[in-house]
């Protein structure tokens, strides 16, 4: 099976944002710790194209985050180069290079002491900004996390949710706006629904920004949804495959990768599809501040008895059924609803509806605008689609 | 968003974090101290001012006189925060030293050292030093000093291995200077522990000022060897009870160190 250059499958393509990444290259890059006969990392040789996000994956101790280290020179390589942009990164000292390079560590890793803006503020300071440009680049990072400036600025880590911490962890690390940013386990300590929703922020502001991002995880479902290429480690830091994860998963290089990744399940085209190969159903919408009557009407001509509601933003904010409609006018709703990004897995899709009342999860795009809904039975008969289509394929050759 | 938006709000937050910041037994604490003390003085007033029995006594009048004892208990205060001044000055930058990655491998001798101060007895460390360095103020603050820097000491150490080392990688990794994660994470998030470390150190000293006057160094002790060589029972109750008010006037003081001192968001 060849590998199909599909637009919606490849996180940066189809976008017309502008790449601010920069090129990574790491040439026969050597880490031996001093009394260590087994290199941590042997001779690693690597290309990673600018704008993309490339996930190194592999079982744990097998160098992954060594390797990782090693580009912001956290972890001094034994041997070798490594080179940003062209530009080796010994040609500086470490605590310059650092600055230009965003770092994200698991959980946020905020400091406790030091409130919101002052976290994201560290990077910026030491590079001179003055206090305007600071509290301006806060303000529109804390927006771009979906975090409201006004509230969360003056808070102290600890009075933020886990899910929001990591989510300032990650505007710490874009704060000078980096053109490349390291993550090491960055999601692994928020539960799966948080999680997810990163992950789609996270696919959603790579969007706009076009960054070289380098992710280390442990979850191939994560590097497989998050990743224009993904890096299997073997012990040692050797290669055992570098390539699209369409590609990871059609044609595993080695048994070590097939067993790594699971491939051959057919459950694994969960976490490979994307909500926007599907088709979205559309279902009646309602303006917050719009009169409740109206709305109904509408709903009900089209023969349905829920609605969306949207904010002035085209964010949907509710979903209640008609009954559930008080007042005169549409408000925003106490629901907590939760929405699936267009470039969310169909993994993620279920996961979503299990906690939804309709069976059903809203669909957004950037910004999270509203784009649609996707029902519990246009995934399994999407699914079934492609089971067919494989079995014709595989009964033809 | 919405799903985390149930998160603690702000407004709530501040007064929240004010109530679990100390325990109810430190509120009682510090607030039944003050009222001790000043019912302790008044106590001591009221005596000074209405104490018949040994109106003739001369001895007595001296030794608990306002002159007196108002003179002691500035020598005394004197000698307890110019010990603590120097006792902070020594013990947090040794404290520094010594959680460094490349001179760590020092810790275990200076904190035996720092023990073996603390161990001696101190009225042996005071005579000790005056025989070495002759009487007076400097001597006695100096032996003061050597026996309360480990307390300090080993806050200062504890405090600092008790900050994450994430943070502290984190910081580095974004590009901070070690010198710069010192200063601005590992001291702020260690001062917790290392003020509670001042504080033992303030009421060690506190108290063991009272033997700075066997090397004519004055404080409170004055009035409490004038009450036992001359065997007069009112000097001795008060200038021990007064040495103890003192003794509480300086925790209290600590503790409000320690609350003050403490970083926000901690």
């Amino acid at each position: 099976m060849t590998v199909t250059d599909d637009p919606t499958s490849s996180s940066t393509s189809g976008s017309g944002s502008e790449i601010s990444g920069a090129e990574i290259r790491l040439e026969e890059v050597t880490k031996t710790y001093p009394g260590q006969e087994v290199s941590a990392v042997k001779s690693l040789s690597l290309t990673i194209p600018a704008g993309e996000i490339v996930m190194f994956v592999g079982p744990s101790g097998c160098g992954k985050t060594t390797s990782l280290k090693m580009i912001n020179r956290l972890i001094e390589p034994t041997s070798g180069t490594i080179t940003i942009g062209g530009d080796d990164v010994r040609s500086r000292s470490a605590d310059e290079l650092r600055r230009t390079i965003g770092y994200v560590i698991q959980g946020g890793s905020l400091f406790p002491h030091m409130t919101v803006a002052k976290n994201i503020a560290i990077v910026p300071k030491m590079l001179g900004w003055d206090a305007d440009r600071i509290r301006q680049r806060t303000d529109e990072l804390l927006e771009l996390v979906s975090l409201d400036p006004a509230r969360y600025r003056d808070r102290y880590p600890r009075e933020l949710s886990g899910g929001q911490q990591q989510r300032v962890g990650v505007a710490r690390g874009l704060a000078a706006d980096p053109p490349v940013i390291l993550m090491d386990e960055p999601f692994g300590a928020v539960d799966p629904i948080t999680r997810q929703r990163l992950q789609d922020e996270l696919l959603s502001i790579q969007r706009e920004l076009r960054k070289t991002i380098v992710c280390v995880t442990h979850d191939i479902d994560e590097a497989i949804k998050l990743g224009d290429r993904i890096l299997i480690l073997q012990e040692g830091a050797e290669v055992a495959q570098y390539d699209a994860p369409e590609a990871v998963l059609a044609s595993p290089a080695n048994d070590f990768v097939a067993d790594f990744v699971g491939a051959g399940s057919s459950l694994k085209q969960l976490s490979l599809t994307r909500i926007a190969e599907l088709d979205l159903s559309e279902v009646p919408t309602a303006r917050v501040g719009e009169p409740t009557a109206e709305a109904r009407a509408r709903a009900q001509a089209a023969g349905h008895d829920h609605l969306i509601v949207l904010d002035d933003h085209d964010r949907p904010t509710a979903w209640p059924w008609l009954r559930q409609l008080k007042g005169e006018t549409i408000h925003r709703g106490e629901e907590d609803l939760v929405n699936l990004d267009h470039r969310a897995t169909l993994n993620d899709a279920l996961d979503t509806m299990l906690t939804s009342s309709h069976g059903a999860a809203v669909v957004t795009g950037d910004r999270d605008r509203y784009l649609g809904v996707v029902w519990f039975d246009t995934v399994t008969s999407f699914m079934r689609q492609q089971q067919e289509a494989l079995a014709e394929e595989g009964s033809g050759a | 968003m919405s799903a985390e938006a149930a998160a603690p709000d702000a407004a709530t937050s501040d007064r929240a974090g004010w109530r679990d910041r100390i325990t109810a037994e430190a509120l009682i604490v510090l607030f039944a101290i003050p009222v001790i003390v000043v019912v302790g003085f008044a106590s001591y007033a009221v005596y000074v001012q209405t104490s018949s029995t040994y109106a003739d006594d001369v001895v007595v009048n001296n030794a608990l006189g306002y002159g007196t004892i108002v003179a002691q208990t500035g020598e005394h205060l004197l000698l307890t925060f110019v010990a603590a001044l120097l006792v902070v000055a020594i013990a947090v930058p040794l404290g520094v030293v010594l959680t460094r990655p490349r001179t760590r491998f020092l810790a275990p001798p200076v904190v035996g050292v720092a023990n073996a101060g603390q161990a001696a007895p101190s009225v042996g460390l005071i005579v000790l030093a005056a025989i070495w360095f002759g009487f007076g103020f400097w001597t006695a603050v100096g032996a003061l000093t050597v026996y309360a820097i480990l307390p300090v000491l080993a806050n200062t150490i504890v405090g600092l291995q008790g900050v994450d080392r994430t943070l502290v990688e984190a910081g580095r990794g974004l590009g901070m200077s070690s010198w710069s994660v010192l200063l601005r994470i590992e001291l702020p998030l260690a001062l917790p522990v290392i003020m509670t470390g001042v504080r033992t150190a303030l009421v060690l000293l506190v108290g063991t000022a009272t033997l700075a006057t066997f090397i004519g160094a004055g404080g409170l002790g004055g009035t409490l060897q004038t009450g036992i060589s001359l065997l007069r029972y009112p000097v001795i109750v008060w200038g021990a009870i007064l040495v103890a008010l003192l003794a509480l006037l300086i925790e209290w003081l600590g503790r409000v160190l320690e609350l003050v001192a403490r970083p926000k968001g901690v």
